[in-house]
């Protein structure tokens, strides 16, 4: 079983503030992490890896600095890494990005099974995996909770969906994006973090993955961006104490004066 | 402060660091209070190859030495020092093995315990040899190829979890203190038992029992060393494994100063943060300095032990004896700076209270090491010339 896991670096947004006069993100002393949801789509090949064999190639596209998620995902008990880094990528929309972690894909050659976290939690878009198997022209099932089965030749998953489950068949080669029900990530080893520490992880660039020109970069991303802003701060809420009915009053009483019933 | 540890000491640190916030942390209180072995957690520090820091690679370990090991046992200690000793516990079980057990005892026994396969128990403790260690009755008759054990092993730190005992007894009485032998025994051997299990003040997550030696036959290729090597034994193995009871003392003073320093910070009392009060800022930065002294001490103990320094007892000694004083006057003024929240179970500092308590006695209670230090002291006086 080849297994591909594509993940992506991101800054830890439990912890990061917004600049309320620029509504910028304030990025001095901002940890980056692998995405949380990412950490799933690792656990989960990482089993399915002890479940049928097989070997297990990380992906990501990113900064040279995303190397660090790479070694993350090594230490975990991926076998190998690849970090997907140039200039020319720099601005890719979730179009760009999926085609280019597609081109990388393309040229590993064989693969059964890519697992993708449901999204990223600094762009919250969910586009980029199945956006990868769009490129690729294979099935995909999103928003994974249980890989119920898997054989040689097809697997069969359940999808966690707004108002119940999906259990979908699917052949492979499969693209799956998974969500944080599916498992509970394991802890690195001390013996994994030493190997990661020592692992060769190999920087492809464009002429790597034969992409190039108008189809990476922000000159491949048809995304436009209008505005970014923070979203409006809300003021702390007001608690109307007393007996029931006495306090309905009170608030009737509020929302009238504020025009807003 | 740094110490210019290596890459190796700092991803232990880290790694202990995920496992205590992870997986000690959130159950610490449940533990405590229980009174029940944490297997779970225990699974958790085995699967992360903790077991393994200590244990030479040639047998399945990670080749560190005691300053590795009091990086994981401080780390973890931060969180819940009864956890921590489920590690505590097995290395200095291991310590004898790894410096006296014959080529066929490593391989047959280190491997398990660097996996994390099997826990490890120091049997040397009972009921009428405390302090006074050599007045120990357990008794080991040599039987053909076997020897036979009788007597009773108290206040025994992973008994009745552990697979694997390192237990000291008397082989000839009239020899006093050469008298004694230590033995590799195996939980199942025939004969031997578990009694009482203890209900303690602190470290309520570490299993303490009693161990019962019936008629117990051991092989006597289980034999540590030779006859009669029992008491240097364990006196080598306790100047190995001392920082580790500092490193643990260490890490429950500095999770209790962390307490300490976040709710002062939190904490509003007439108007103002009681962080801003400089009677408590002095509690703190006492806590602090005290705290940072007791760690220079461990590691460089720890370090010269790893260099190959022989006569470590001096030094050994003074770092267990500090670390513990100093962690039981950091918890008692935590608990102080908390006030009423910190005398409650709802806050962290009265475990760490109790938990360091067991630190200034286990090991060599604080008084034995003073001697031994003092004994040291003397003796190099007494060489040198005026």
């Amino acid at each position: 079983m080849q297994i591909i896991v594509c993940i992506k670096q991101v800054p830890d947004t439990t912890n990061i503030k917004i600049n309320p006069e620029t509504n910028t993100l304030i990025r001095e002393g901002v940890e980056c992490i692998v995405n949380p949801f990412d950490m799933y789509a690792i656990e989960e090949a990482i089993r399915l890896k002890e479940r049928c064999g097989g070997k297990i190639t990380a992906l990501t596209m990113g900064p040279p600095q995303a190397e660090s998620a790479l070694r993350e995902a090594l230490s975990l008990g991926v076998d190998e890494a690849v970090l997907i880094s140039n200039r020319a990528f720099a601005g890719s929309d979730t179009w760009a990005t999926s085609f280019t972690l597609a081109s990388a894909i393309r040229k590993i050659g064989h693969y059964d099974i890519i697992l993708c976290g449901k999204q990223a939690i600094d762009g919250d878009t969910a586009q980029v995996g199945p956006g990868v198997a769009a490129h690729l022209n294979i099935p995909q099932i999103t928003f994974v909770k249980k890989i119920e089965e898997v054989t040689d030749r097809s697997i069969r998953a359940e999808r966690m969906m707004e108002e119940g489950f999906q259990i979908l068949e699917s052949p492979l080669p499969v693209l799956l994006t998974v969500v944080k029900e599916i498992n509970e990530p394991r802890l690195p080893s001390l013996r994994g973090k030493m190997k990661a520490r020592k692992a060769d992880i190999p920087v492809w660039g464009p002429e790597d993955i034969d992409v190039g020109g108008d189809q990476i970069g922000l000159n491949g991303s048809p995304t436009y961006v209008a505005k970014i802003f923070a979203p409006e701060r809300k003021g702390s809420g007001k608690i109307f104490r007393g007996d029931a009915e006495e306090a309905v009053d009170q608030l009737i009483h509020e929302l009238r004066s504020g025009k807003l019933i | 402060m740094k110490y210019s540890l290596t890459e190796e000491q700092e991803m232990i640190r880290d790694l202990c660091r995920i496992v205590a916030d992870e997986k000690i942390r959130p159950v610490a209180a449940k533990y405590d209070e229980e009174q029940t072995f944490p297997w779970d957690v225990v699974k958790a520090m085995g699967d992360a190859d903790l077991f393994g820091i200590f244990i030479p690679e040639e047998y399945g370990g990670l080749g560190g030495g005691v300053m590795e090991l009091c990086i994981a046992v401080e780390e973890l200690s931060k969180a819940c020092g009864g956890i921590a000793l489920a590690l505590a516990g097995t290395a200095l079980a291991s310590f004898p093995i790894i410096l006296f057990g014959s080529e066929e005892q490593k391989r047959k026994y280190l491997p398990d315990i660097a996996a994390g396969k099997k826990l490890a128990a120091f049997a040397l403790t009972e009921p009428n040899a405390g302090s006074d260690a050599a007045a120990i009755q357990t008794s080991a008759v040599r039987d053909g190829d076997c020897y036979v054990l009788n007597g009773t092993k108290q206040w025994i730190t992973n008994a009745g979890e552990a697979e694997i005992y390192t237990v000291f007894a008397v082989t000839n009485r009239s020899k006093g203190s050469r008298g004694a032998t230590a033995f590799l025994l195996e939980k199942g051997m025939s004969g031997f038992d578990f009694g009482k299990k203890e209900n303690k003040l602190g470290v309520r997550a570490s299993a303490t029992g009693e161990i019962i030696l019936r008629d117990c036959r051991v092989p006597k290729e289980n034999v540590l060393g030779r006859e009669g090597l029992g008491f240097l034994i364990a006196m080598k193995t306790f100047d190995q494994s001392r920082p580790g009871v500092a490193a643990q003392a260490l890490g429950i003073a500095q999770g209790a100063l962390d307490e300490a320093v976040f709710y002062a910070r939190e904490r509003v009392q007439f108007g103002k943060p009681i962080s801003s009060f400089q009677g408590l800022q002095f509690m703190l930065a006492d806590m602090a300095t005290e705290i940072e002294a007791a760690r220079a001490l461990v590691y460089q103990t720890a370090r010269a032990i790893d260099a190959g320094e022989k006569n470590i007892a001096k030094e050994s000694a003074m770092c267990k004896v500090f670390a513990s004083d100093v962690a039981m006057k950091v918890t008692i003024n935590a608990v102080q700076v908390l006030g009423g929240y910190g005398y409650m179970k709802d806050y962290p500092v009265e475990k760490m209270m109790r938990d360091a308590k067991i630190t200034q006695i286990y090991e060599g209670t604080n008084e034995i090491q003073r001697g031994i230090i003092a004994a040291n002291l003397i003796k190099e006086y007494a060489r040198k010339k005026k």
